[in-house]
């Protein structure tokens, strides 16, 4: 009864705009996000939004105004045209160079998103069910990325955990992509079951990772700190539940935590290598991948 | 002078039809070949499955109601989001408008009934068959279908023995579909009256001629692709299984090129029922006939073309991302001409407020918020954001919902007198009018929001931050529930009684169309004899 209570409070408050929900932009646009491609993604996304606002004042303001005017009941007579070439001609093409211009700009950006040249760092991504794998191409470090304990618990059915207790619900993982700021990074994109998609809002993009092939795209983050994204496309029972959280950090932090991870892995083949005298030299290869992420589960116990 | 006229045309219609009336019971509507008969049980059918599926709309949406899981397990969400989209696409809304064409085509054109009786009977009982099959998938070991409406490999293939049960549902729905369309173009091209030459013809027997065509086009290559599911689960083909030399993608290609032409399959026949619509009570004749004929053909092209602008993200070349991005774009062009021409028929006419022109406003302002968003989305750097987020579902569902739906009841309510020769409840169906155009709103316009601030669609829990919207958007799902319970009260009621209609029913609608010069009820046999039409 109190849940309904509050669900009807909030709603009217919503609805009226008492909410100090409202407040927040955030929360009902787009993003402008921390890459120069999510600025221009945003940039557009504004430009069409306003034409379609002025578009629809101008096409709804006739309409209002036809309602309102001509009405049986103020005894409105009806005229008895039919057509009017003009006026359709003119409705015609002026829509054409509206989706001209807009297109121009559209199209620009996505020769951008597209030149993936230049890169400074590449990580393959490779989505699960459910959870995602990040490969540092050529460094020999990977590491299995999935939703963090505290979400987990208190996303099960009927846990009687509210998730507005946990920091981050459905939005924390246990091991996130780390990446340099100010670098242009590539990612390769790439799924071992079925089809996933990996975003991350700030960066304005998105791509499916599709198994058995390789997607590319590219961002390059301008400030440090934390984004997060989701899985968005539908994988299966636990869709909802496979976070994408990157971390920007200063490029001699990222170094650092480079180094780090590579020692804790080396450290974990150590044992293995004295062990077995065919064990892997470091590679990139699917592999070395469990190992690795022994290692980082060793790092981040210590 | 016109009731005069009226009275004598029923009675000779009484006289002449008495010992040919229909069977009693329920043979009368296992085995009709009658096309009212027929029109009505697809238009019943589709109102039970549009409850049927708007019981999965509340699940989903009760579930949605807060963050953390409540009501459901994630894999029977997933079951509900995709039968829910499943049944409604191919189980209410498409039957409804080939039961309004059914009931109205031959009323319009003035033929005694559709050209092939018995394959419309088939035709109807086929999708009967296919929605058991799909509602019984529900209870298959390892659940029922749960890979979304698209069917995506390699997901779908991890369905377990609802997988064949859906595909069969699929392949039967089709072939009513296909059945159904070669129906309604046999019917138009043969049996128009005397004089009515193609561009004479009603805007909805246009639309639906031209939706016809594209059912004929593409319902095959929807059974062809879920075919290929079907034997990579089975026979070991790899059509769609990179480890075998296939591809996902290509599944996706096919799939949206049958799903780009479905969406036009469902909203032309709605455009067809608001230009029938708005002239009669704006007494005025449509603005820009022929204007109207051209771009619904230029739609119904253009359709063809644009299918992977719903796969922008699976990493198509640029060129390919640029060509669908303006083929996409160039779509609001003839789009904007039917919104310019319904407006212009609005000008300078005669207005008045009845329920059908209720429903064709609202569908005229809300169809055009889902053209907008339709917009935006086709712009290809746009939708990398957009992809897959419940804008993506706002878009649709407003263009769906109190697009094709609204245009749907628009035409219940402008036709029903026609059918049960009572008017219906006034007051009851404007209450039903407000209430859904009200809570309909409040249902998906807060789903743009959720979607530009983040929220994938088809998913069952939500970060906290979405909390309040959903919470809006779900209570909004509720009302709008409850409301389409007065739309059954408001047609069971008509159908009993009421006050008498006359055989034009709206006030000077018998310029507007052939339908209107028959008696009210429509009696069971119509233009035995040709009329003429100048």
């Amino acid at each position: 009864m109190k849940m309904v209570k509050r669900a009807f409070v909030a709603g009217l408050g919503l609805l009226f705009g008492a909410s100090p929900a409202m407040a927040a932009w955030s929360d009902v646009n787009l993003r402008v996000g921390v890459t120069e491609l999510s600025r221009e993604i945003y940039n557009l996304h504004m430009l069409i939004l306003w034409i379609s606002v002025v578009i629809a004042a101008a096409v709804f303001g006739v309409m209002i105004y036809s309602i309102a005017t001509f009405r049986k009941s103020k005894g409105a007579v009806p005229a008895t045209f039919d057509h009017n070439t003009t006026a359709e001609v003119i409705w015609t093409v002026i829509p054409v160079l509206i989706l001209v211009a807009m297109a121009v700009p559209a199209a620009k950006t996505l020769v951008k998103i597209d030149d993936t040249r230049g890169s400074e760092l590449t990580v393959k991504v490779t989505g699960y069910q459910w959870k995602w794998q990040y490969e540092y191409v050529g460094e020999g470090v990977s590491f299995f990325s999935t939703l963090a304990r505290p979400s987990d618990e208190a996303r099960q059915l009927n846990s009687g955990i509210a998730p507005t207790s946990v920091e981050n619900y459905l939005l924390e993982v246990d091991n996130p992509l780390v990446v340099p700021v100010g670098r242009k990074v590539r990612v390769l994109i790439t799924a071992n079951d079925v089809i996933h998609a990996w975003w991350v809002p700030d960066f304005g993009m998105k791509r499916d990772a599709i198994p058995g092939f390789i997607n590319e795209m590219w961002f390059n983050a301008e400030k440090p700190g934390t984004y997060r994204g989701q899985c968005a496309e539908l994988c299966g029972r636990d869709h909802g539940f496979m976070p994408v959280v990157v971390e920007v950090k200063p490029q001699d932090e990222f170094d650092a935590w480079l180094e780090a991870q590579k020692a804790a892995r080396q450290a974990a083949l150590a044992p293995a290598a004295q062990a077995a005298v065919l064990a892997p030299t470091v590679d990139t290869t699917v592999d070395t991948t469990v190992d690795s992420t022994a290692a980082l589960r060793v790092a981040n116990a210590e | 002078m016109s009731s005069t006229h009226t009275h004598d045309h029923a009675g000779h219609a009484h006289d002449h039809h008495d010992d040919h009336g229909p069977a009693k019971g329920f043979k009368r509507w296992l085995t009709t070949t009658n096309h009212k008969d027929i029109g009505t049980m697809y238009l019943l059918f589709s109102l039970l499955m549009f409850f049927i599926g708007g019981g999965m709309a509340l699940v989903i949406r009760a579930e949605l109601f807060m963050p953390g899981l409540q009501l459901v397990d994630p894999g029977f969400f997933n079951t509900m989001t995709t039968v829910h989209a499943l049944i409604m696409v191919f189980g209410a809304v498409m039957p409804a408008t080939v039961g309004l064409a059914n009931w109205m085509i031959p009323l319009q054109i003035g033929a005694p009934d559709m050209a092939l009786p018995r394959m419309n009977n088939f035709s109807f009982w086929l999708l009967v068959a296919a929605f058991s099959l799909l509602i019984l998938s529900l209870f298959m070991p390892g659940g029922g279908p749960a890979a979304g409406w698209t069917l995506y490999p390699p997901l779908v293939l991890q369905t377990g023995d609802a997988l064949p049960l859906a595909i069969f549902a699929i392949h039967l729905a089709g072939a009513s579909s296909i059945m159904g369309a070669i129906n309604i173009i046999v019917t138009i091209m043969n049996l128009r009256a005397p004089g009515m030459t193609l561009l004479k013809m009603p805007l909805f027997v246009w639309t639906w001629l031209i939706t016809a065509y594209l059912l004929i086009a593409v319902m095959p290559v929807f059974a062809g692709a879920v075919t290929m599911l079907l034997t990579d689960h089975f026979f070991g083909t790899s059509f769609f299984s990179a480890a075998g030399g296939g591809d996902p993608v290509l599944y996706q290609h096919i799939f949206w090129f049958f799903g780009h032409p479905e969406v036009y399959i469902i909203i032309l026949p709605a455009f067809g029922i608001v230009s029938e619509i708005i002239p009669t009570f704006s007494r005025k004749p449509l603005f820009g006939y022929d204007a109207m004929v051209y771009a619904t053909a230029s739609i119904a092209f253009l359709s063809f073309i644009v299918w992977a602008h719903h796969m922008f993200t699976v990493g198509m070349p640029l060129a390919g991302e640029i060509f669908f991005m303006l083929s996409t774009m160039l779509i609001a062009v003839p789009t904007g001409v039917k919104v310019f021409n319904w407006t212009a028929t609005m000008w300078r006419g005669s207005l008045s407020f009845e329920t059908p022109m209720l429903f064709a406003l609202a569908f005229l302002f809300l169809f055009t918020i889902g053209g907008f968003s339709g917009l935006m989305m086709g712009i290809a750097p746009a939708d990398f954001q957009y992809h897959d987020t419940y804008f993506i579902v706002a878009h649709f569902h407003y263009v769906l919902v109190p697009g094709a739906v609204f245009a749907i009841m628009a035409g219940v309510y402008y036709w029903l007198p026609k059918w049960t020769g009572h008017m219906y409840d006034t007051k009851l169906a404007n209450l039903h009018f407000w209430s859904s155009a009200i809570f309909v709103n409040v249902l998906f316009f807060p789903q743009h929001f959720l979607g530009l601030a983040g929220m994938p669609r088809r998913i069952p829990d939500y970060s906290t931050q979405f909390a309040d919207w959903n919470m809006v958007s779900s209570i909004g799902a509720f009302g709008f529930g409850l409301s389409q319970l007065l739309f059954v009260l408001v047609i069971w009621k008509c159908a009993r009684g009421g006050a008498k209609a006359s055989a034009e029913v709206w006030d000077g609608a018998r310029v507007h169309g052939l339908e209107w010069s028959v008696p009210s009820p429509a009696p069971y046999h119509t233009f035995d004899e040709a009329p003429v039409v100048k």
